[in-house]
């Protein structure tokens, strides 16, 4: 499987930082999503060109580019949440664990079990902080109410909102500041246990300080799961990532470890935009 | 550049203002034409009828006689329609806004659809009496009873129901579903948790006002068939009933033979208006008590 890969990134010239890094990288980290020749369609206009891009266990993967280049039409494929746009087209293969996502007999429910999502604006349900995070175990047919407060704290505290909600579980969710939202956002993913976690431009609503406290939650997050998050602040895609894909009109321009993709870029435009010429 | 000389502004000036406060005025007036032909009927009706309006009026049979003539089986003939048309139009409106907003694939079938009850909402009352006169009444042998009148109305606010319930339904957010769908919910765990309740609010609204208009009409009962003067009670869904607008119309067309029917008819007009009031009131207490912010 690796194998595969790596000659497939060298035809398609997606440059790797230095082949060998890469290939121990690889060693390193199995990889969760394999994305194959991806192309995506909205109605006629082509908005995901041949992508290409492992996904690796336990490591952020930021994903950067202008606005419009395909960065959370990407992301929305990897959860089939896409679908919901109606006519929407694919043909490739995204592989999830072995599996081939895009086979319509593979069942969008289970998936999203396995890779849960955090939006661009805080979404929480218009119900109690409780209720926000038990949904999802609900869901999936958890009834027991000790297994459930026991599921809520876990996840409350796993996104280190715990101690400033635990005395108000009962309220509703939107007296909940921004940031708190999105963090408790973040713990009603973590509720259903996730194996992957996709953040579309989390901290894009928040102010400087919740999103200072977003970044180190991503932090602590990828001990345990594999994240992949959409950004279009550069800084922020150096700083929490360890591999950064550069995307522009909808092509996978660049993808390497996120030091090799900022300090020497191999490709001309990924340079262009990471020294702000154009974005 | 220079062309703003205040000299010509100030003199447009004045002018500007005037139109305005004369635009002012006209709109007033065009509100205030329609309160007062309102008033002008409201009074009329409460001269007319609330020296009629008691409890033996309210509690009594129906009779030829003014002066013993009560209305107590047009309220119940109202109820039992009601008690008709409140499950058929909920459950099959709600269902069909359900299906068309949230499962119907968006194409040309699904758009021909749309217009379709759209256009539903626009039909004259009175070829819904002739249908139901035509399917419920003869063909499937009900006679004029309160399952064929209830029917019928169905029909007719149908289209209502569901009209408002999808443009309920399509104000949820999007991200709500999103929210939902992202964490493994299929469609209607999603619907029966979120979408539902987020948009009960407005289903009800409309539910309640669509109802208030199945109360009110009377061409459809007309062509049913539905007696003038009908003592006994009814008592199920398969018994003959009249209701509280068909009382109303008899009465006026027959004061012609004896006036006091006419200031019986304003005595039902004021409890059919109550009755309408009530349910436009709680249509709104709805609305305001359970809206959300999201
Ligand atoms: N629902 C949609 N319907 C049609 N076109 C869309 C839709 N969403 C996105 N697009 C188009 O696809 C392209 C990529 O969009 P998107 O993935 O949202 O970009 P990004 O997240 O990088 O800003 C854009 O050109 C956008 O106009
Ligand atoms: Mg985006």
């Amino acid at each position: 499987m690796h194998s595969v890969i790596s000659v497939k990134a060298l035809n398609k010239k997606i440059v790797t930082s230095s082949e060998k890094s890469q290939q121990e990288s690889l060693i390193e980290n199995p990889i969760v999503f394999e994305t194959d020749d991806l192309n995506l369609w909205y109605s006629d206009t082509q908005a995901l060109k041949n992508i290409q891009l492992p996904i690796y266990e336990k490591n952020v993967t930021a994903i950067i580019g202008p606005s419009g280049c395909g960065k959370s039409t990407y992301l929305k494929t990897l959860n089939r949440m896409v679908e919901l746009v109606p006519g929407v087209q694919t043909s490739g293969t995204i592989k999830y664990r072995g599996k081939n996502i895009l086979d319509k007999s593979f069942k969008v429910e289970e998936l999203r079990t396995q890779v849960g999502m955090v939006f661009q604006k805080p979404n929480p349900f218009p119900k109690s902080i409780y209720d926000n995070i038990a949904y999802g175990p609900k869901i999936h047919g958890i009834r027991n109410k000790k297994i459930l407060d026991e599921i809520v704290e876990q996840s409350l505290r796993g996104a280190y909102i715990w101690d400033e909600v635990k005395d108000r579980l009962k309220q509703n969710a939107y007296g909940l500041s921004g940031g708190q939202q999105q963090r408790l956002c973040i713990a009603r993913c973590l509720a259903i246990e996730p194996d992957v976690i996709l953040m579309d431009e989390p901290t894009s609503a928040l102010d400087p300080k919740s999103t200072l406290k977003v970044e180190e939650l991503i932090q602590e997050l990828k001990k345990e799961y594999s994240i992949v998050i959409v950004t279009h602040n550069m800084q922020q895609a150096a700083r929490i990532s360890d591999y950064t894909a550069f995307m522009l009109n909808g092509e996978l321009v660049e993808f390497t470890d996120t030091n090799t993709l900022f300090s020497m870029p191999k490709d001309k435009r990924t340079e262009d935009y990471i020294t702000g010429r154009f974005g | 550049m220079k062309y703003m000389e205040p000299e010509m502004v100030r003199n447009k000036m004045r002018f500007r203002v005037q139109l305005n406060k004369i635009f002012q005025v006209c709109f007033f007036l065009a509100t205030i034409f329609g309160l007062i032909v309102l008033a002008v009927l409201i009074v009329r009706v409460l001269n007319q009828g609330l020296s009629y309006l008691n409890m033996n009026f309210l509690t009594g049979k129906l009779s030829t006689n003014p002066d013993q003539a009560g209305i107590m089986g047009a309220i119940l003939g109202t109820f039992w329609l009601m008690a008709v048309v409140v499950p058929i139009t909920t459950i099959l409106g709600v269902g069909t806004a359900i299906y068309n907003e949230l499962y119907a694939k968006k194409g040309r079938m699904q758009s021909v659809i749309q217009t379709n009850i759209a256009n539903l909402a626009g039909v004259p009352s009175i070829v819904y009496g002739i249908l139901g006169m035509t399917i419920f009444a003869r063909a499937l042998n009900f006679g004029s009873v309160v399952l064929a009148g209830g029917l019928t109305m169905s029909l007719l606010v149908l289209p209502i129901v569901i009209v408002a319930s999808q443009e309920a339904i399509r104000s949820v957010p999007q991200h709500l579903a999103e929210a939902s769908y992202g964490i493994g919910a299929t469609k209607w765990q999603t619907v029966k948790n979120i979408i539902l309740p987020a948009s009960l609010p407005g289903i009800l609204t409309g539910s309640i006002l669509a109802l208030s208009r199945a109360i009110g009409e009377t061409a459809p009962l007309v062509v049913l068939g539905i007696p003038a003067l009908l003592i006994p009670f009814p008592s199920g869904i398969f018994d003959r009933f009249t209701v509280l607008p068909m009382q109303i119309y008899y009465w006026t067309i027959d004061a012609s033979l004896v006036e006091e029917y006419a200031y019986l008819a304003s005595a039902t007009i004021i409890v059919l208006l109550v009755l309408l009031f009530m349910l436009n009131s709680t249509a709104i207490i709805i609305r305001n008590k359970f809206q959300q912010r999201y």
